[in-house]
């Protein structure tokens, strides 16, 4: 049983949620995750990690309701407990030094970008950020990224915020930079990971992403999370979830992806939570 | 006299194995309710009493935690159940979980003098009993615990090989804290093995037990992640390793990152941990699926394969590259496999899996295999037949062709050394690995196991700890 200290909705749909979890906050790096059962007997979510305080011991996750489990999440109020928040699994995002790193960030992926922009701040990067969204009033925490950035770039669908379309506008924000970035990191719903993957292949910048498939256990004891990288099977939960984006067998981990849609859908109609994950895309990218 | 007599002729006519009731195969392949119903006291005892009480009793060699044979089955015998219990724990703190799950076929029962006669005695069955009336007792007795000696003790892993460690140690006096990554306690009693084989109940019965000897158990708490092997040795005496087969192997054929085909470390966690079996009362999403193949023939294809008939599938099959002599699995599951409607296609190799469009699994391109020249384990190695290729629709694959030892903490702990195939190198009578202060027994030491071997290798372990926290020898 973990105490929850606060639980609001960020922008629509979109929940903080702190946990009080010295015993992880005090080892938690950028990139790392932990594992949620809201309620007991529930299903075991893997949630990556938005920020954390070690002083504090606390550490927060930014997570969109898609499901019965996340509704569940959704409904916590402070002083509230989940059942287990197990961690912190995964490797960190690597961090390269004195590098001009582009993040890109959608949807949850916003919020886990943000430690990695702290440590790559830290580590003499020069970054960039781009928050995709389908509208300006879903884009948050941009507060927290301009003191990290150099820049910051949106893209929104109904072109209420900076450029207007979809992830595939891309190729323009990195035109229209002053110098090409050397890396880019993406973290977000499996669409705008595939798309930035797909997008910079061709541009020739390497682009890491941080995959976030169903799991279990997280430990490397179950294998659901596997992915084929390279035309290899990899672990995300105990090789990734960090991997280089243009080695990644995108159409397998979509379709993996998907394999519960019908039974979370089943689920999910009997919530009250207005958004969910189709084909893979976040509710922003319908 | 006459009377006598006829009872006298009786007893030797019936020289053969009490058999144990069991729930009808075609009622219990619907339900996940345990199998084996157990002895009742007149069958106990009637077993017991075929008991020769050999002077020698080759059986407790068989035993790999030595447990006084003759002498518990003396006092079922006797009726004095409560002395019988008390002798099995003496040696065995598990004994309703290994009197369920141990493959005493190929242990002590294999030993017994009786064997070519009536029958070898029905040692397993005997053990069950005795652990199952304790329980129906309510009121367990706890053994006298050695004064405390301040000493502390780290147990990684909730599985069999741990938790006789911590059973041990903390009667000997010491502070035994168990951590466990899972957010239940019991490995793979747990995660792994069917409730109709092991009710989870009793799991948690053994559990409570050690509990209230004083044993501390933190759940979600993965050793290698949220705290290293060093950072415990900070706080700890002394540290016992038994994190138990973590990756699943798969066979690199073409199409296993299919969906729908799952190891059976997942399909059995999310069916047992999860409790999908309970869907949709669980949280746990399950799919239905139609027919299934499970690829292997140890005991955990065996639960695999009946899992899915019990989920509603109208065909379960075992896809196994050798014959029926071969099986791993113990006589006992495979047998209640086949009596449940389990398929067996022997001698057959899945070559690849081919899916839809969806990205789902449809079919099993397999060939048929012969036995050939005996390999280095003496069985015979299996040799395809060209031209034999098949195709099997299916709609979802388990492969239950075994696992590596789970390499997180070997990963994060410097100068724990490991060997080529990943298992931590230990002492085989001690478990002592080669990092100061720190013991290891179980599957990660000697890869994919049985719940009795790990619990040998626990105790083992445990008397050297024991020596180490008395007298400072490692």
């Amino acid at each position: 049983m973990k105490k929850v200290i606060e639980r609001s909705m960020i922008v629509p749909n979109m929940h903080l949620l702190e946990i009080e979890a010295p015993e992880i906050a005090t080892k938690v790096r950028p990139g790392q995750f932990v594992i949620v059962i809201p309620v007991e007997e529930g299903e075991r979510i893997p949630l990556s990690i938005a920020d954390y305080d070690t002083e504090k011991g606390t550490i927060s996750i930014v997570f969109m309701e898609v499901g019965a489990s996340t509704s569940a999440l959704a409904c916590l109020k402070a002083g509230d407990e989940v059942a287990t928040c197990v961690g912190p699994l995964g490797n960190e995002t690597t961090i390269p030094s004195s590098e001009n790193v582009l993040l890109v960030g959608g949807c949850y992926g916003i919020g886990s970008l943000y430690p990695v922009a702290k440590e790559l701040k830290k580590k003499g990067n020069r970054v960039s950020t781009l928050l995709e969204a389908r509208s300006s009033y879903l884009i948050y925490w941009q507060n927290r990224f301009i003191p990290l950035s150099e820049r910051i770039y949106t893209i929104t669908r109904d072109g209420s915020l900076g450029t207007k379309g979809h992830i595939s506008r891309l190729p323009d924000v990195i035109n229209s930079m002053p110098e090409k970035p050397d890396r880019i990191i993406v973290n977000g719903c499996t669409y705008l990971m595939a798309h930035t993957s797909e997008i910079t292949k061709e541009l020739g910048i390497p682009v890491v992403v941080n995959l976030n498939p169903i799991m279990i256990d997280g430990t490397g004891m179950c294998g659901v999370c596997r992915v084929t990288v390279s035309g290899q099977t990899k672990f995300a939960c105990v090789d990734g979830p960090e991997f280089d984006g243009h080695n990644i067998d995108w159409k397998e981990f979509l379709a993996r992806r998907k394999a519960y849609m019908t039974e979370e859908a089943l689920f999910f109609r009997k919530s009250d939570a207005r958004f969910a994950h189709k084909e893979g895309k976040c509710a922003w990218h319908e | 006299m006459n009377d006598e007599k006829t009872q006298e002729k009786t007893s030797k006519m019936d020289l053969n194995r009490r058999a144990m009731p069991h729930q009808p195969p075609m009622i219990r392949r619907n339900n996940f309710d345990e199998v084996a119903l157990g002895y009742t006291e007149e069958l106990a005892r009637a077993e017991a009493s075929r008991c020769l009480q050999c002077k020698k009793p080759r059986c407790v060699t068989g035993c790999p935690v030595e447990i006084d044979i003759p002498g518990f089955i003396a006092c079922v015998k006797k009726g004095d159940f409560a002395a019988g219990i008390k002798k099995i724990k003496e040696k065995n703190c598990l004994p309703s979980v290994s009197g369920r799950v141990c493959p005493q076929e190929s242990q002590c029962e294999s030993k017994c003098i009786l064997l070519n006669k009536g029958g070898e005695i029905a040692i397993g069955r005997i053990e069950r009993f005795l652990a199952d009336w304790e329980a129906k007792q309510g009121k367990v007795d706890l053994p006298k615990k050695a004064k405390p000696t301040g000493k502390k003790v780290a147990i990684v892993g909730s599985g069999p090989a741990g938790l006789t460690v911590a059973g041990d140690l903390i009667l000997l006096g010491h502070e035994v804290t168990i951590f466990e990554a899972l957010h239940k306690a019991g490995g793979v009693l747990i995660y792994g093995i069917p409730e109709f084989r092991l009710p989870k109940a009793i799991v948690a019965r053994e559990l409570d037990y050690l509990k209230s000897l004083g044993v501390k158990v933190y759940t979600d708490f993965v050793v290698g992640k949220t705290r290293s092997i060093d950072e415990l040795l900070e706080e700890f005496d002394a540290i016992f390793v038994g994190t138990g087969a973590g990756l699943p192997w798969f066979m690199s054929i073409p199409g296993e990152n299919l969906n729908g085909v799952y190891s059976a470390n997942e399909y059995l966690t999310r069916m047992n941990l999860m409790k999908g079996y309970l869907a949709p009362r669980s949280a746990t999403p399950v799919k239905k699926h139609v027919k299934v193949a499970v690829v292997g023939g140890g005991n955990v294809a065996m639960d695999s394969a009946r899992t899915a008939l019990r989920m509603g599938a109208s065909e379960s099959h075992i896809v196994y590259r050798r014959s029926h002599a071969e099986l791993p699995a113990r006589a006992e599951e495979a047998e209640n496999a086949e009596e449940e409607g389990v398929i067996f296609d022997l001698l057959t190799l899945p070559l690849r899996y081919i899916g839809d469009e969806n990205g789902w699994i449809k079919e099993i391109e397999c060939i048929k295999m012969e036995l050939g020249e005996p390999d280095a384990s003496g069985r015979r190695t299996p040799v395809e037949k060209p031209g034999s290729n098949f195709r099997m629709p299916i709609d979802a694959v388990v492969v239950a062709i075994g696992n590596s030892p789970n390499p997180l903490v070997p990963a994060t702990t410097p100068g724990l050394d490991t060997t080529k195939r990943g298992t931590l190198v230990a002492d085989p009578e001690t478990g002592k690995t080669t990092r100061g202060r720190v013991w290891a027994g179980g599957d990660i030491v000697t890869g994919a196991a049985t719940v009795i071997l790990a619990m040998g290798a626990g105790r083992k372990a445990a008397r050297a700890m024991q020596e180490y926290l008395t007298t400072g020898k490692q």
